[in-house]
């Protein structure tokens, strides 16, 4: 069974005039089909206001389907006493970590999450200090977070949700507000949660770079989902890519340019060593 | 139009255990038409700098000089210097306030004091200068994209007629075609209206293709000044700051390590295409 499965999903929005009445429908999500399985590392692209956000809510019970239904771990997200057991197995992390930080000090920021759940305290301080471990963040546990970085903070907010043992973790841009360092801070965290701790990903972003980490990519335009593959697959459909108001990583577009003039090389180029072993075999 | 910034520090909190020395001997100037670039890690004092351009903040040591006035003399009229050099900060459209884009774009020129007739062209140049088209004049900003919003709040700080305009990651958090369409527009306010344009970013790739003179702030201190491609021929210095040289660039220096005689100081997607074919004889 798939960890997360969406059938024929549909969500609409109420469109509201200014005197508060209702104005019309719009369909944020237009009938998506999403099969994810667990420990799968999915990233999700799309242009501004394509509906990738949206999706990702309906993933831990924040909206539920207008028509269509959605299954984590088997349970329907709807069934309103699963609730909990689904947000405990589907994490969030958003764009901005300050919007996630509460507590005055890192480890008391990640403990929020357990101490909700009742866990007993000498659990949760083990769950705090294995989850700031896999971030690398345990060195800092005694830090206020006013005093991290962008990177950092965000770690510490992958921390929080780390230490309620999801079996998946959704992450909204979390990389959009970041500089390089802080990005890939964030990003070798995520993958060696999902490498080393099989923890299923699900990463929302703009940055194509980042999606090529991905074992398969969708790529959502309109509500609609418009393509999917592996990022050899969807990076090698530039033009489509562009329409969809999206771009591929700069190494991808540099082959797609060698290869439309003539060079021999292969749809698909991700990484600078691919380009340069194939370049140097020619 | 000169902007001279002559050995310029800031110190947050002097005298107090929570000293910071945000800028630290900061010399350079700028000429009439320049596109430059700004970047930097995050805390490395580049919106500090900003800041200090448009009279936000007072320097604590050296000066900063506006045609050849020191700007933090007595008297100095600063309500007009920030209608010379205006700054576009982070998430500008967290700034649109009004009930239609028109009025929101008047806001800044109105303040002013001048006509009603002057004001209204003003904005109607400045959103037209951003490519918004006029059946978007009257709607609301907020029910605008992303991409939309941002330029609206550019087009408010244009109708006050800055010289010289700085734009603070005016990308982040936009979508690869949204992030082309808030460069174009920086480029034509460039090339077509002849504005000074001070681009503060972290892609390098973009900066590449858009700026022709970049800076680069480490620790509050100005450690590069140069052509884009000088700046870019230091890959060792700006990866030890946590920066980056566009991927083509290091593409072509990986190629060059593997015996392909290609010139490694390219910064773009198209000079990268034409130099390998060059070499490999297409």
């Amino acid at each position: 069974m798939n960890l997360i499965s969406a059938r024929k999903l549909i969500f609409e929005y109420v469109r509201r005039d200014k005197n508060g009445d209702v104005d019309g429908f719009s369909r944020a999500i237009d009938e998506v089909d999403l099969e994810i399985s667990r420990g799968d590392f999915v990233a999700i692209l799309g242009p501004n206001g394509s509906g990738k956000s949206t999706l990702a809510k309906h993933l831990n019970s924040l909206l539920f389907p207008t028509e269509g239904t959605v299954f984590v771990d088997g349970w329907d997200t709807t069934d309103a006493e699963k609730i909990w057991d689904i947000r405990k197995s589907v994490g969030m992390v958003f764009q901005n970590p300050e919007n996630q930080m509460i507590g005055t000090i890192v480890e008391e920021d990640v403990a929020f999450g357990p101490e909700n759940m009742g866990i007993e305290p000498e659990n949760i301080k083990e769950r705090v200090k294995e989850s700031l471990t896999m971030v690398e963040m345990y060195d800092h546990r005694k830090t206020s977070p006013s005093k991290l970085s962008g990177g950092q903070k965000q770690r510490v907010a992958i921390a929080g949700v780390l230490a309620m043992h999801p079996k998946c973790i959704v992450l909204d841009e979390p990389t959009a507000m970041l500089d390089p360092v802080g990005r890939e801070e964030v990003i070798r965290a995520i993958r060696g949660l999902n490498d080393v701790e099989n923890i299923t990903i699900i990463l929302i972003t703009h940055n194509m770079e980042e999606a090529v980490f991905a074992d398969k990519i969708y790529v959502m335009n309109e509500g609609h989902i418009v393509m999917s593959g592996t990022p050899k697959e969807v990076f090698s459909r530039v033009d489509e890519l562009r329409e969809n108001r999206l771009n591929v990583p700069e190494v991808t577009l540099l082959a797609h340019e060698l290869a439309k003039a003539g060079l021999n090389i292969p749809p698909g180029i991700l990484t600078r060593k691919e380009l340069c072993n194939c370049l140097c075999r020619s | 139009m000169s902007i001279l910034v002559n050995h310029l520090d800031h110190i947050y909190n002097p005298g107090t255990v929570f000293e910071v020395k945000a800028l630290s001997d900061v010399s350079f100037s700028v000429d009439e038409g320049e596109y430059i670039g700004l970047v930097g890690h995050t805390g490395s004092g580049k919106s500090t700098l900003a800041a200090h351009l448009n009279g936000l903040m007072k320097p604590t040591g050296g000066g900063i000089y506006y045609n050849g006035v020191d700007i933090a003399s007595e008297g100095y009229n600063l309500k007009e210097l920030r209608g010379h050099i205006g700054l576009v900060f982070q998430y500008p459209e967290h700034q649109l306030f009004e009930e239609d884009v028109f009025t929101d774009v008047c806001f800044g020129p109105k303040n002013l004091g001048l006509s009603r007739t002057e004001v209204e062209m003003r904005a109607y140049d400045a959103l037209k200068a951003v490519g918004i088209d006029d059946d978007h004049f009257y709607v609301s900003p907020f029910d605008l994209s992303g991409g939309e919003k941002r330029r609206v709040a550019i087009a408010g700080v244009l109708a006050m007629k800055p010289e010289v305009l700085i734009l603070d990651e005016p990308c982040a958090g936009l979508d690869p075609a949204g992030r082309d369409e808030i460069l174009a527009v920086a480029d034509e306010l460039h090339d077509s209206l002849g504005i000074t344009i001070i681009l503060i970013s972290h892609s390098m790739d973009d900066l590449a293709r858009h700026v022709k003179r970049i800076l680069v702030m480490n620790d509050g201190k100005l450690v590069m000044d140069g052509t884009a491609r000088e700046v870019f021929s230091h890959r060792e210095e700006l990866e030890a700051m946590g920066l980056a040289v566009p991927e083509v660039t290091a593409v072509l220096a990986d190629l060059k390590k593997a015996g392909i005689p290609v010139r490694d100081d390219l910064i773009t997607v198209e000079e990268a295409a034409k130099e390998i074919l060059r070499v490999f004889g297409r």
